[in-house]
């Protein structure tokens, strides 16, 4: 099997509500739909025949209208809501063996959770609400105000400790919310819909600077949305649900290249690739790479046998110095300059590998040389071309639902 | 299924109740009688009236001129038993107040081991402290106007020479609100968690409500006889619905939401009841609290009439001796205690720490 660890895995899972829910797996099976299943018994088919696996440090992003369930399959993770029929194991632990003092002590130490409406308490202040999962697992003193304050450190709320959390905008709230989530340390963080209450420019903001947290903050993550844009921005795998059903699960690469049905065509359709596909899904490696010590002889040879004209020039840690084109190079030989690192430009063109293509393409379309991909440590992952990128851009269905610019 | 799924599954299909009425009211017969158009029913109804008045009046001119009428008219008295179901309740009232006697003298001793330290020390204060002291908690509580009133009110009390009655009013009245939030609390939260244990107490609390105040001194005063436990209980017993129902209803209706995050941390049902159902429902138990303490200090008052002691053993003193002026004084008194009872309970409930604002 996959050596990188399952976190949860879930197997035909079903949770139906209605006073005896047992009872209307026989309609299901002879094929009843949702709305057959509640005109002639009453019961609701909440999650239907639910079956995924999250992966350790993943981003696992559950899209769906509202209806397709998609709150009520996260509640089941941590068993806020009782699942009717099915399996859920974390870390290889049966959920449904557990009883209340196992399932407690899970939601305490293992699994954390931000909600759509922020969930706070108004009656205490910012760092007493961060430090809820604390008390609950009777942590105290010190310890417990040392994590209080990391964690508010992490969403950018230093200094607001002691205000209440009226005094707070909505997008404040829901780092506190976050900061909750974050204080105990857990492993798996489930997040439903948590940017969906808050206007659309703070929504981005806060996007964005999740996306930045995540390199930091090592956690498996699994988060609800109905805003398909969302989930492409964000999840590393995307599954996307529909009347209690998974439709499709995919990087978003795959959901936007090859939708599994039309309720995922239609859904795709109007979605601006440029903003969503990060540069990191189409970066290469550099074609040509020099350490520093190396000799500018073999990174003119190397350049030639490439058919490059660009060197990207490294240090020990993989870290980016700088490129250099052939003409300096040779230039620079002629001279008696021997080492790389001493031709080497240190302005060129970089991006994060999370950036989406759109923002890539005024820096590809500047110059004619390669876009570095860094990480926050300068380490070069890789490079994209121009054409490169245009390719990907385009890419679409064959009604050339591609390129919206 | 545990609990959480059966707080779920309270509707059955839509359209199912209603469609079991429709057929019982059907089966009850009355289904040729609702096919009929308005004009015919009422035609039907007054035709029926007229069928039971010939009855009646055929049955009254049938029974002869002199003596018993018979069972056509008069409920036959053989048939009443009434007077032997009296005689059985006094006699089990007997019983129940000679053989559970230690319980009625640990009740006693309970009620007046808080009342009588309370009163000594309410009627130790000096006047002019206690003057003071309500002017000063009414001042930061509610107002300085309201402070100003009350010291007001009870500078004329002073004047009036009704101070002291006053203390021991207050004494009986607080005791008696601190038995009903002692027992009526933790009822109400119970009653919060439990749909069951609602739905039994909800009839029990209906009748206590609507039942005229007077009324409960009558067990009062079989169980306890004259004085302040008698008093104490039956203001206590009048008094506790409010506080049993504002909690209830301040627990049930804190934000789910917020219950539920509470849940996904991990918290246990006592942590979550201490750490957030209960702060959050601070508010509406406090006008609980307000509304006990206003329905105690009335009753109070009545009972004076079983033997205890202040302000409303004065009114009915000048109702008893027809000196109106003396009835009339207490009552003012009795007025004003209220408005500076309800105004600082009231703020109570108004705190700004209980204030939600998410």
């Amino acid at each position: 099997m996959s050596e990188v660890a399952e976190k949860i895995c879930c197997q035909n899972l079903w949770k139906v509500f209605g006073p005896d829910p047992a009872s209307v797996f026989d309609l299901v099976d002879s094929g009843a739909s949702k709305q057959e299943v509640l005109e002639q018994t009453g019961h609701v088919v909440a999650v239907k025949d639910v079956s995924f696996e999250v992966r350790e440090n993943e981003m696992f992003v559950v899209m769906g209208l509202s209806g397709s369930g998609k709150s009520t399959l996260i509640r089941c993770i941590n068993r806020l809501v009782e699942p009717t029929k099915g399996t859920m194991q974390i870390e290889g632990t049966n959920l449904a063996q557990m009883d209340q003092e196992e399932l407690r002590e899970l939601r305490r130490h293992k699994l954390s959770m931000v909600f759509q409406h922020f969930g706070l308490l108004p009656h205490r202040s910012v760092m007493d609400n961060v430090a809820f999962g604390l008390e609950v697992r009777g942590e105290k003193g010190t310890e417990k105000e040392e994590k209080v304050a990391r964690a508010l450190e992490q969403v950018g709320l230093k200094g607001w400790e002691k205000n209440r959390i009226h005094e707070l905008s909505g997008g404040m709230q829901q780092r506190v919310g976050l900061a909750r989530a974050l204080a105990g340390g857990a492993e798996t963080l489930l997040m439903d819909e948590p940017f969906s209450a808050l206007d659309p420019l703070i929504r981005r903001q806060m996007q964005d600077e999740f996306i930045k947290l995540r390199d930091t903050v090592k956690q498996t993550v699994i988060f609800i949305t109905h805003d398909l844009l969302e989930a492409l921005r964000l999840g590393d795998r995307v599954a996307i649900m529909k009347d209690g059903e998974i439709i499709q699960v995919g990087t978003p690469q795959e959901i936007l290249t090859n939708p599994e049905d039309e309720y995922v065509s239609e859904f795709i359709k109007d979605v601006p690739r440029g903003q969503v596909i990060p540069v990191k899904s189409v970066m290469e490696p550099a074609p040509v790479m020099v350490r520093c010590e190396q000799s500018l002889e073999d990174a003119i040879e190397e350049m030639k046998a490439k058919r490059v004209t660009v060197a990207f020039v490294i240090d020990n840690g993989g870290g980016l110095k700088g490129i250099t084109t052939m003409e300096k190079a040779i230039a620079a030989v002629r001279e008696g300059v021997t080492q790389a690192e001493d031709v080497v430009h240190h302005e060129f063109p970089s991006t994060s590998p999370d950036t989406p293509l759109d923002q890539v393409l005024p820096l590809v379309a500047e110059g004619n040389v390669p876009v570095a991909v860094v990480d926050g440590q300068q380490v070069l992952l890789g490079v994209v071309s121009r054409p490169a990128l245009i390719e990907a851009l385009q890419l679409g269905d064959g009604n050339g639902n591609g390129n919206q610019k | 299924m545990s609990a959480t799924a059966q707080k779920d599954d309270t509707k059955e299909g839509f359209g199912a109740a209603s469609a079991r009425r429709r057929t019982i009211w059907r089966a009850l017969g009355s289904g040729v009688f609702a096919e009929l158009s308005p004009i015919a029913k009422s035609a039907v109804g007054i035709v029926g009236l007229a069928i039971l008045i010939g009855i009646v009046t055929a049955l009254y001119n049938s029974v002869p001129a002199e003596g018993d009428p018979g069972i056509a008219i008069n409920f036959p008295e053989e048939w009443v038993f009434g007077w032997e179901a009296i005689k059985w309740i006094d006699s089990l009232v007997d019983w129940v107040v000679v053989n559970w006697e230690p319980f009625f003298i640990v009740i006693r001793t309970v009620v007046l081991g808080i009342l009588i330290p309370f009163r000594d020390f309410l009627q130790w204060l000096p006047w002019w402290l206690v003057i003071a002291g309500t002017g000063l908690i009414s001042w930061r509580m509610v107002s300085t106007k309201f402070g100003i009133t009350a010291v007001g009110f009870l500078v004329f009390m002073s004047f009036m020479g009704l101070i002291d009655l006053l203390m021991l009013t207050l004494a009986i009245t607080l005791t008696a609100t601190l038995l009903c939030v002692v027992v009526g609390i933790p009822l109400g939260t119970v009653a919060a968690r439990s749909n069951r244990f609602d739905a039994m107490l909800r009839p029990i609390l209906d009748g206590m409500q609507t039942m005229p105040s007077f009324v409960y001194l009558i067990p009062a005063l079989m169980l306890f006889g004259l004085g302040m436990t008698p008093a104490v209980m039956a203001t206590s017993i009048y008094a506790i619905s409010p506080i049993i129902r504002l909690t209830n209803l301040g627990i049930r209706q804190v934000d789910s939401s917020v219950v539920e995050a509470g849940r996904a941390f991990g918290a246990t049902p006592w942590q979550l009841l201490r750490k957030v159902q209960v702060p959050l429902a601070l508010p509406t138990i406090m006008a609980g609290l307000n509304q006990t303490v206003m329905m105690a200090l009335a009753m109070v008052i009545i009972a004076s009439m079983i033997g205890a002691k202040g302000l409303g053993a004065e009114v009915l003193t000048g109702i008893a001796r027809l000196e109106p002026g003396r009835g009339f004084i207490a009552g003012i008194s009795i007025v004003f205690t209220a408005i500076i009872l309800d105004r600082i309970s009231q703020r109570l409930a108004k705190r700004p720490e209980t204030q939600l604002a998410a």
